[in-house]
């Protein structure tokens, strides 16, 4: 089966969803530009959006009317060739128009599983979930005679376990989108033991086509994202709970948040992070982990706390961060939730002190923002490290043991085989974390 | 036509700011002033210099397309908005494309050689900003003939004049004429900076000869134009009062704050044609020629040009047309500084297209703003010497691809 055959009936599971509607929209796109070739003129292209809440369904066509259009108006040019045998489609807005309608229309929003039965292709996005994953896939695999190929959009579980289980014969690949799809460049690509060369050829194929960089990782429990963020979110959560004892929670928390965004130039702070990527979904990813590492606890009560106090941070339907760690006015930080009173403090009433005590960072110091679209980046983070070295304050000890833990969890990974290479590890951070240097480096 | 048979004077040049992209306080998300507001804003302006509308006799508005980027029509209506005392007076709205502002004071011109006023009030105003630039470049392709939309670029007029721009670097010294683009570039910038008004007034990239060399994107926009080539989306309006010598004195406004007409010239061609050399604005020739044959002079007498350098290699080949380079040699007058605020004939003084801004209707009316401005000696920071022996202004205002032209020779009265 072509490529092009391949996706002419496909299926996207949790399309409702974040990641799935992300996911949606880039495979849907896909299939109408492949429509619209000469070559595929009369052939049929289904795209299944299914999810299980019609309320949500409605929401997603929302989404994807604007999101094509949006992609619309950035390749008009290409587009007026593509219609250029349609003399009714003159101005750019037609074309537009058209080409959004030409999409959407391939698109059926489904509540019924039974529609997946057709499909050549399943792109999977529900909730990380190993046993609710294996039970669709094993359901979808008995019913549907085509015997598709399953993409599993899973940041965690180990792909042979779902292969197994639901008896897939090979046919599933680990393609792990970073959130949001239609923006971040990274896919992470995993194979389980049993997965059949084509469906990998065809991945690669398909990653090209959607322009991403593909990271090969090993299949093992939260591949190489995760495989850092979860031990990073660890070390802040541990280095909070040890200076709690000087400063109090919320101090201490506003401290590592500050320290792994302004000190270490990342995008957000490492609390910041949690409640985008969810509370509920960092612990779910941590218990998935847990089941399959050695001589490692990776698990935290803190983040157990929360859930059980239903404070869950993740994302609204229209992009908005939701509380969590921190409470977020117009996307900013602003108080954080003290688990002793149940309550947010403002961050505006400890701040000067906090500050005072981490003492200043070196006048070296550009903020993210600054730095990561310059391209003699390399020279000023040099400079950074340099100069924070030589430093002792708290902010230089915090952030320097910070960085240093980085590092040594990106050559665990690789040690561990998870990641092929420190390099992998690196291009990971970059391109899915917005990182705008490597953990693997020698600045310190 | 030659000589003017009456004397007709331009008086009370007012600007809005040219709104968009470059300007600190221009937000696309926000809500901002309509096309009315712009108009009012303006021909209060001139109101408030020429002692109120007791003093206007006619209106005339020019406008490219507000019935697409405003779904608005008979802006006429919009003139007695500006001032209860302007109901009943007799309005006109012209319509020239990019070149209706200069359309408008043509209209007020001939009112005042007929007889027919002694002030008239001439407006000139685009709003813009309503849609983005992909579907504005749909609007503005009106410009041109619209049986060639559908095989156009989906930039429409700047893949026109990157067609030019093509052409003659083909044809001449490609990396000069390159070099050229981006020092009329950084011209137009130097000198809006001066201009508070301008678009590119809060402009403060370091290196503008960088900026303006940067390589053409063909697969993001077109293949010899870079986005600096180009004269930016704006909102904006320009105003200005056009005179006998009893309106002169009506209005209390002395002669030494007035610029007299001394000849103009239009010129029109057939825009189903497609220009029999890419590389020379021949339309803009003819209208700058009848211009100076109705004013009597040379361009040697010429102390500042205002020219519509709606793209870059525009400019370059409007000092061909006016014939201060010879065909192939305008990059090479443009590079020796020629056209720059101290150079020899100093060009679009305040930023032009590039650097003002392009509210398309409102133009050709900023255009006669700025010279009133320096030829009176008003043009504050962005003031030029003006030379005894080069004591005339001109005016170059273009419709489409060098198909609607308006020239006008100015001096200051006496």
């Amino acid at each position: 089966m072509e490529y092009t055959e391949r996706l002419q009936h496909v299926t996207v599971l949790g399309a409702a969803g974040k990641m799935g509607s992300g996911i949606l929209l880039l495979t849907a796109i896909e299939m109408a530009d492949l429509s619209l070739k000469p070559e595929n003129k009369g052939k049929q292209f289904v795209m299944n959006a299914m999810d299980v809440s019609d309320m949500a369904l409605s929401g997603l066509m929302s989404y994807l009317k604007v999101q094509v259009q949006k992609a619309a108006e950035k390749k008009v040019g290409l587009l007026r060739s593509v219609y250029e045998n349609r003399a009714d489609l003159v101005d750019n807005g037609e074309i537009i128009d058209q080409y959004v309608f030409d999409v959407l229309s391939i698109v059926r929003p489904t509540v019924c599983i039974e529609a997946a039965y057709q499909s050549t292709m399943i792109f999977e996005a529900i909730k990380e979930d190993p046993e609710l994953k294996i039970k669709i896939f094993s359901h979808i695999n008995q019913n549907n005679k085509k015997e598709p190929w399953f993409f599993t959009n899973t940041s965690s579980i180990p792909i042979t376990k779902l292969d197994t289980e639901a008896k897939l014969n090979g046919r599933i690949i680990g393609f792990h989108f970073y959130n949001p799809p239609a923006v971040q460049k990274l896919a992470e690509l995993i194979k389980a033991e049993s997965t059949l060369k084509e469906v990998e050829e065809f991945a690669l194929a398909y990653a090209k086509s959607l322009k991403k960089v593909v990271v090969p990782s090993h299949d093992f429990a939260g591949f190489i994202g995760n495989g850092h963020f979860m031990r990073d979110a660890l070390h802040g959560i541990s280095e909070v709970e040890r200076l709690t004892k000087n400063f109090g929670y919320t101090e201490a928390l506003y401290i590592i948040n500050k320290v792994s965004q302004d000190f270490l130039i990342r995008p957000m702070g490492i609390f910041q992070l949690i409640d985008y990527v969810g509370i509920d979904v960092c612990q779910y990813i941590m218990k998935v982990m847990n089941a399959d590492v050695k001589d490692e606890e990776i698990h935290s009560p803190l983040l157990d706390k929360f859930i059980g106090l239903n404070v869950k941070g993740g994302q609204n339907s229209d992009g908005s961060q939701k509380d969590g760690f921190l409470k977020y006015e117009k996307g900013r930080p602003v108080a954080i939730y003290d688990i002793n009173k149940k309550s947010y403090a403002a961050i505006a009433e400890f701040q000067a002190k906090c500050d005072d005590a981490l003492g200043k960072p070196p006048a070296s110091l550009q903020p993210w923002k600054t730095v990561i679209g310059n391209p003699k980046k390399e020279e000023v983070f040099r400079k950074y490290f340099g100069d924070l070295k030589s430093l002792e304050t708290l902010g230089a000890q915090l952030s320097k043991k910070y960085a240093a833990r980085s590092k040594e969890i990106g050559q665990n990974l690789v040690k561990d085989k998870v990641a092929f290479t420190e390099n992998d590890v690196n291009t990971v951070l970059l391109t899915g974390f917005f990182h705008a240097y490597g953990p693997i480096n020698d600045y310190l | 036509m030659t000589k003017l048979r009456r004397k007709v004077y331009m008086i009370a040049g007012y600007n809005t700011i040219s709104m968009g992209t470059g300007r600190k306080e221009f937000n696309p998300k926000k809500e901002r002033p309509g096309l009315e507001e712009y108009i009012k804003e303006a021909g209060q302006g001139v109101l408030k210099m020429i002692g109120g509308a007791k003093n206007v006799d006619e209106a005339v508005i020019g406008n490219f397309i507000a019935s697409r980027f405003n779904r608005q029509g008979n802006l006429a209506g919009f003139i007695p908005y500006i001032d209860e005392g302007l109901r009943y007076i007799p309005c006109t709205r012209v319509e020239g494309a990019c070149g209706s502002g200069a359309l408008a004071l043509a209209a007020g011109i001939k009112s005042v050689l007929a007889e027919t006023a002694d002030v008239v009030l001439v407006i000139g105003v685009e709003v813009q900003n309503t849609v983005k630039a992909i579907y504005g470049a749909d609007i503005l392709a009106a410009a041109g003939w619209a049986k060639e939309r559908k095989n156009g670029h989906a930039y429409f007029f700047p893949g026109k004049f990157s067609d030019r721009a093509k052409a003659y670097q083909a044809k001449f010294d490609a990396v000069k004429t390159r070099k050229a683009m981006a020092r009329w570039y950084r011209n137009a910038i130097e000198n809006a900076r001066l201009c508070p008004t301008a678009q590119e007034f809060h402009n403060t990239t370091e290196d503008l000869d960088a900026v303006g060399m940067t390589p053409p994107n063909p697969k993001g926009f077109v293949d010899s134009l870079n986005v600096f080539d180009c004269s930016k989306v704006s909102d904006g309006a320009s105003a200005i009062a056009i005179v006998s010598e009893e309106g002169l004195k009506k209005t209390g406004i002395p002669k030494s704050e007035a610029v007299e007409i001394i000849g103009f010239g239009m010129a029109e061609d057939d825009i189903t044609r497609t220009p029999a050399d890419l590389t020379i604005l021949a339309t803009t020739r003819t209208a700058v020629k009848k211009a100076f044959e109705s004013a009597g002079i040379t361009k040697d007498q010429l102390g500042t040009v205002e020219c519509h350098d709606c793209f870059t290699i525009a400019g370059i080949l409007a000092t061909e047309a006016i014939g201060f380079a010879e065909h192939g040699k305008g990059p090479d007058y443009v590079l020796a500084g020629k056209t720059a605020r101290d150079g020899e004939v100093p060009f679009n003084t305040t930023g032009g297209l590039v650097g003002w801004g392009h509210p398309t209707g409102a133009t050709g009316v900023h255009q006669a703003v700025t010279i009133l401005e320096q030829l009176t000696g008003k043009a504050e920071a962005n003031q030029i010497k003006i030379k005894p022996e080069r004591p005339y202004g001109l005016s170059i205002n273009m419709g489409g691809d060098d198909k609607t032209l308006v020239s006008i020779v100015y001096k200051k009265a006496e």
